[in-house]
């Protein structure tokens, strides 16, 4: 899998590589539009983070090339510009997601891995770890072939685990991709932990479980 | 008071002074005109008299005026010589045509000496003058009359004249009272030769040009601020993550990342608010549709359900219509999505959310602190009531800023103990 990186701030730049190396993807990197712009002229990405406002010209500019060769639907903008028109426009062009700085990482991998499990779709979405199966598509459960139920948010929950596995999900992204980004954190890790003590009580059959973190996140990892 | 209706008092009440005085002098004038132009005629008959005497001594016996306007007396001679001419006010009861008895009348008599014959006689000639108090109170009638007519004058003349020179003052006030900063509005503007109000359009332009411009300086400054805020705030994060997932922590460090982590966060939600705010008064949500409200109310409580049934909150939906507003959809659910998570957790234990729709308000109810919050503050920006730390301050500022780009209003009421949220989705503008 290569990813290409295309964000002109150097911290932001390398700590995206950084977190995505761990995913054993192919990172390259481009700091600016032009170096940005050979680069996809000359390769095929599996995924490309896409910054709008870079030096030496316009990320949507970008865009409008890779639509005209038709590679415009692996592209994800992350734009620190939280406007309705560049995302509009973004995904007009054909962009596959719009992502607002600043965001969590956990967040960005499981943008990331949607896009490139799209990507592969061959007629089921669905992902199967160990001894479990989740089918995106029905949002159904199944330990051992065996369905198990799960209200609405546990199955947001796990899928946003499973986009993440082995990776720290911290609590708030946990609760901004599940509940929302407007809720006040402090009032709602308790209801968190209760929600993932629910959730792994149905997963005690499961091959998988659900990792406490330092207090400050989660971790799915296989036993 | 009205600037016309002021002026018409004080106009009113000069003018009194000036048509009394006018009158005070008219008077005293016309009554010395009268005594001369009457001294001149007495003056002409004593030489007629003079005359007469010289052909019909007859008449130096009428000797009281009985007979006619005249009376001769002779005289000594030493008063005689003495004596000059002399015109006198007195009173003589006379008979006129509408008096049943005589009265006493005011005379002008000329009192004057003459020689004939070497005897000396005295000749008094009178003319009948006019009353003094029929005078006075013609001339009072008259004077009111000139008054009243001046002030009749002077309301017609304010009503027309006057109202349209100051129209375009009002029509600048008018346009004035209507104008908000930062609306985008043109600037107040109106026709007009008068130097006076030219130059307050002009003042009042520049003004209100100066006042939009920093305004605007300003809100951008905000939105900058805020905006290039996104980006380091984004790096701090995503390192903060990174360190934690590859290091290899005690506890305790952890514990510590992870309370930066959280402050970074609430930094991360204040300057998202802040952006919305900045967006939602720059007016950048300008997709207005119409927006079904009841069924982003019932979207919002089924989302909130887990959370309130963990925080032991009873919340209630009563809708009894649907609920359409016209207006950006984004933004609808923000109001809608502000106000219940607003009411569930700033609730308590077994407490209540009571959410009803009617007509065109969203009305939504909470148990919670016991006392009222303050009305005047509860929409302003950054207000935290009580020692509450984690919120931004400025969830209602939001409701409050979307609202009036729309011309809804929202208010805040505490009664029966529970904290009363009514925001009616119907444009008053």
């Amino acid at each position: 899998m290569k990813i290409l990186i295309i964000e002109d701030e150097d911290a932001l730049r390398e700590t995206l590589a950084a977190s995505l190396a761990q995913e054993h993807f192919v990172i390259e990197t481009a700091a600016d539009f032009h170096t940005a712009r050979e680069k996809i002229g000359v390769y095929d990405y599996d995924c490309i983070l896409l910054d709008i406002m870079l030096p030496g010209g316009n990320g949507l500019a970008l865009l409008a090339e890779l639509k005209q060769s038709d590679k415009a639907e692996n592209v994800i903008i992350i734009s620190a510009k939280d406007s309705l028109d560049d995302k509009l426009k973004g995904l007009e062009l054909g962009a596959d997601d719009y992502l607002t700085k600043p965001f969590h990482i956990a967040e960005l991998n499981a943008r990331v891995k949607a896009v490139l499990r799209r990507k592969k779709l061959d007629g089921k979405n669905r992902i199967e770890v160990a001894n479990m199966l989740l089918d995106i598509g029905e949002r159904l459960l199944f330990i051992n072939g065996e369905q198990v139920p799960l209200n609405r948010k546990e199955f947001d929950v796990l899928n946003y685990f499973l986009l993440n596995r082995n990776r720290l999900v911290t609590k708030t992204a946990l609760a901004e991709h599940v509940w929302g980004d407007d809720i006040d954190q402090a009032d709602n890790f308790d209801f968190i932990y209760y929600q993932i003590k629910n959730l792994r009580k149905k997963l005690q059959t499961a091959d998988l479980s659900i990792e406490a973190v330092y207090g400050i996140g989660y971790k799915l990892v296989e036993k | 008071m009205k600037l016309l209706n002021q002026s018409l008092k004080y106009l009113s009440v000069s003018l009194l002074f000036v048509v009394s005085l006018w009158a005070f002098v008219f008077y005293f004038n016309i009554l010395n005109e009268i005594k001369e132009s009457m001294d001149e005629g007495l003056e002409n008959y004593k030489r007629q008299i003079l005359y007469k005497v010289q052909a019909d001594t007859s008449i130096l016996h009428q000797n009281n005026f009985e007979e006619g306007f005249f009376a001769i007396q002779p005289v000594a001679r030493a008063a005689a010589l003495s004596a000059k001419d002399r015109y006198t006010d007195t009173m003589l009861y006379m008979q006129d045509a509408d008096d049943e008895t005589p009265e006493l009348e005011p005379v002008r008599m000329l009192s004057t000496v003459f020689e004939h014959q070497d005897r000396y006689y005295r000749l008094d000639i009178i003319n009948s003058m006019v009353e003094e108090d029929d005078l006075v109170k013609e001339l009072f009638r008259e004077a009111l009359w000139l008054y009243l007519v001046l002030v009749a004058g002077l309301i017609l003349i304010n009503r027309y004249v006057l109202q349209r020179l100051w129209r375009p003052f009002y029509s600048l006030l008018d346009q004035l009272k209507g104008f908000r900063l930062g609306s985008n509005q043109a600037l107040p503007v109106v026709a007009t030769d008068t130097k006076e109000f030219s130059d307050l359009q002009q003042a009042v332009r520049a003004l209100l040009q100066h006042s939009t411009e920093t305004y605007e300086q300003q809100k951008e400054f905000i939105g900058n601020a805020a905006h290039e805020l996104q980006t380091p705030l984004a790096v701090a994060t995503n390192k903060l993550e990174l360190m934690l997932e590859k290091g290899n922590f005690e506890a305790a460090q952890a514990e510590g990342i992870g309370s930066v982590m959280q402050i970074i966060e609430r930094m991360v939600r204040l300057n998202k608010s802040l952006l919305l705010l900045t967006r939602i008064e720059s007016k950048q949500f300008l997709n207005e549709e119409l927006v079904p409200v009841h069924l982003l109310v019932r979207q919002s409580v089924s989302d909130l359900e887990e959370m309130a049934a963990f925080r032991q909150v009873s919340m209630t939906l009563s809708a009894s219509a649907t609920l359409f507003a016209t207006m950006d959809n984004a933004l609808a659910t923000i109001i809608v999505s502000n106000l219940v998570r607003n009411a569930l957790f700033h609730n308590i234990p077994s407490g209540t959310v009571q959410i009803s729709i009617s007509g065109h308000t969203l009305t939504i109810r909470n148990s919670g602190h016991h006392e009222a919050l303050d009305r005047e503050k509860i929409f302003s920006r950054f207000y935290k009531p009580g020692a509450r730390q984690s919120g931004t301050g400025l969830g209602l500022a939001i409701v409050k800023a979307i609202c009036e780009l729309y011309g809804f209003s929202v208010s805040y009421d505490f009664a029966g103990g529970l904290h009363c949220f009514v925001v009616d989705f119907q444009t008053h503008r």
